[in-house]
């Protein structure tokens, strides 16, 4: 009968520990060794062939003429799939994988509250999917410029930018893909939220995310394609043009807020009064 | 009210199976006591632990941690809880140490730079300061079970619920873990522990609930349940025809033979007229014997039937 009157302090320390389960986990190191790959294969390839010139969008062909292209092809061939299967793959694990152990149980005795574990989950994700991000360009950047090296960035508008404002338009890319595949993140968070079986929570997220990429390919489903979360993915290259159009961009961001707010509000509502019993 | 760490009124789960699988229950846990939750497998003990830490949602009824009604009040008492729900759970490819600090670090109501000493110390209650650092799926089951209990330990509790604490542990680990429980108690804890073993009762609790088929059958300090038994009497004669009938001309009920031996349920009547009757009757008598009731009696006079898994 302790008179002791317990506050709860503000305190990072749940958060950190999510991070640190995440990136100290060794399944996920082999998935960030997976995304690291990519670019590091497009460099060899490029190095081994070069390619013929030229300009178009996949970003491939300009890599040897400023290495920080690397980051952008990169980006490009990883964004219909392997950035997916790394953000569906945990985000579709944050609630089901902890019931699906039984540590959740432990989790909310311990208290955590119903509301604060998604927010920190969430939050977690959002880290992850930045990271990813980051990762990708990241190797793409440094070992294009190692190889390549750097130079001015031919904008896809045809204007030239000097070297640094080249960075920072692929800065650009990183942060706003990263809202785009945290968006995916709070879909596949709601998933989690319905299951204990991490695995099916990531397959039905990957089926969402691909599945809304096919019907956005599909010209007669017009009508829908702004609805869909995939649908302003690729206006990240509307962030390569000079001057910069946001005709894309600023629906994108819209769709991506829309989606967190909607599918967390979905995650919240779904889990807030569910029965723990695993 | 206020003398009670943990009370229900009509507490009651339906799945929606349509599983009952606890049925009105009134737990009345008084502070300082050693609670044993006693009931065979399915009867609803789980469940009834995951409705008191707010895991699951009571279908009917109330209940109360510590004074303070729940689940509104989960956020300032649970801390002062310590809980063991049907098993250990942890990561895996995380160490028990790992897995105890992030269980800390999921609490904001304790000292962070306390962590480690604190965990150190849960973690050598339960003798598992050597394999800390072992991943956990390299753990067997008992070192499991007792990182289970080092997390309920990780900072001093009023209450402890713990379900099934011993399942999985060697004799000695049992041995272990009872005296840490009396030690707690004696310190002042609360512990309610849910088990279906009649021996642990009796060896650690000092009041017993009974859990039958989701209802609480019985409840109350140990003794006291003991005593509401019936004892009974042993006669062995040559004559035990003779002897079964002087004991049932006596009143005494549930008058059985086997063999040579006769026996009865005492009810009312003092064991010493029993004896006399019968010396009276010229029955010889070549062993007399009072049973109390011993809590496996206890426990088939109480649910009607053995220890078998209810559905
Ligand atoms: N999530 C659930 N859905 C449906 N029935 C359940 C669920 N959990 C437990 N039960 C049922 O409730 C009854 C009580 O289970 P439990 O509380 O685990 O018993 P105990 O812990 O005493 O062994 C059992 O018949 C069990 O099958
Ligand atoms: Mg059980």
């Amino acid at each position: 009968m302790s008179a002791v009157e317990l506050r709860a302090r503000p305190s990072t320390r749940f958060f950190r520990s999510e991070l640190w389960l995440i990136f100290g986990r060794r399944r996920n190191w082999v998935g960030m060794a997976v995304l690291a790959a990519v670019p590091v294969l497009l460099i060899i390839a490029v190095k081994v062939s070069p390619p013929g010139g030229g300009g178009g969008p996949d970003f491939v062909n300009q890599i040897t003429q400023n290495g920080v292209f690397a980051a952008l092809a990169a980006l490009t061939l990883e964004l219909p799939l392997f950035l997916p299967v790394a953000v569906a793959s945990i985000s579709a694990d944050s609630i089901a994988g902890e019931a699906n152990l039984g540590t959740l149980r432990y989790l909310l005795a311990v208290p955590v509250d119903r509301v604060r574990l998604l927010v920190v989950k969430f939050a977690a994700i959002a880290v992850f999917a930045l990271a990813a991000t980051l990762l990708v360009a990241g190797v793409g950047a440094l070992l294009g410029l190692a190889v390549f090296g750097g130079g001015p960035l031919v904008t896809l508008s045809g204007t030239t930018l000097p070297f640094w404002a080249g960075v920072g338009r692929l800065v650009l890319v990183c942060g706003y893909l990263t809202v785009c595949l945290t968006a995916m993140g709070a879909i596949g968070m709601f998933v989690s939220t319905l299951t204990e079986q991490p695995i099916g929570a990531t397959i039905a997220t990957l089926v969402l995310t691909v599945g809304s990429e096919i019907l956005d390919a599909i010209p007669q489903l017009a009508v829908i394609h702004r609805y869909l979360p995939t649908h302003y993915w690729l206006a990240y290259t509307d962030l390569l043009r000079d001057p910069v159009s946001y005709d894309q961009v600023v629906p994108g961001l819209w769709s991506a807020t829309a989606y967190i707010l909607i599918f967390g509000a979905a995650a919240w509502a779904r889990f807030a009064g569910r029965d723990v019993t695993s | 009210m206020t003398d009670l760490a943990v009370v229900s009124t009509g507490l009651t789960k339906r799945f929606r199976s349509g599983q009952v699988a606890v049925n009105t229950v009134d737990l009345a846990v008084p502070y300082g006591s050693v609670y044993g939750f006693l009931g065979p497998n399915g009867s609803g003990k789980t469940t009834t632990i995951r409705l008191l830490l707010g895991l699951v949602r009571p279908t009917a009824g109330t209940h109360r941690l510590l004074g303070s009604a729940m689940p509104g009040a989960a956020a300032r008492v649970l801390p002062r809880v310590g809980a063991l729900v049907e098993g250990p759970a942890f990561h895996p490819y995380l160490s028990g140490l790992d897995n105890l600090r992030r269980l800390d670090a999921a609490d904001r109501t304790v000292e962070p730079r306390s962590a480690g000493a604190r965990i150190d110390a849960a973690l050598d209650r339960v003798g598992l300061l050597a394999a800390r650092r072992k991943r956990y799926r390299h753990y067997s089951l008992g070192m499991r079970q007792r990182l289970a209990i080092a997390a309920a330990l990780l900072r001093p509790r009023d209450l402890l619920i713990l379900d099934e604490p011993t399942n999985g542990l060697d004799p000695q680990g049992t041995r272990e873990v009872r005296s840490l429980l009396s030690a707690l108690s004696a310190t002042g804890t609360t512990v309610v522990l849910s088990t279906h073993l009649l021996s642990e009762v009796e060896q650690i609790c000092s009041h017993v609930g009974v859990m039958h088929l989701g209802r609480l059958v019985a409840q109350g300090p140990l003794a006291e349940l003991r005593a509401r038994t019936a004892p009974s009497v042993e006669v062995r004669s040559a004559d035990a025809a003779g002897a079964a009938r002087v004991l049932t001309e006596l009143g005494l009920t549930e008058v059985v033979t086997v063999g040579e031996t006769a026996t009865g349920v005492l009810g009312g009547v003092v064991p010493e007229k029993v004896v006399a009757a019968l010396v009276h009757a010229d029955v010889p008598v070549r062993g007399f014997q009072v049973r109390s009731a011993d809590l496996e009696e206890m426990f088939v006079q109480l649910t009607g039937e053995g220890f078998d898994v209810s559905g």
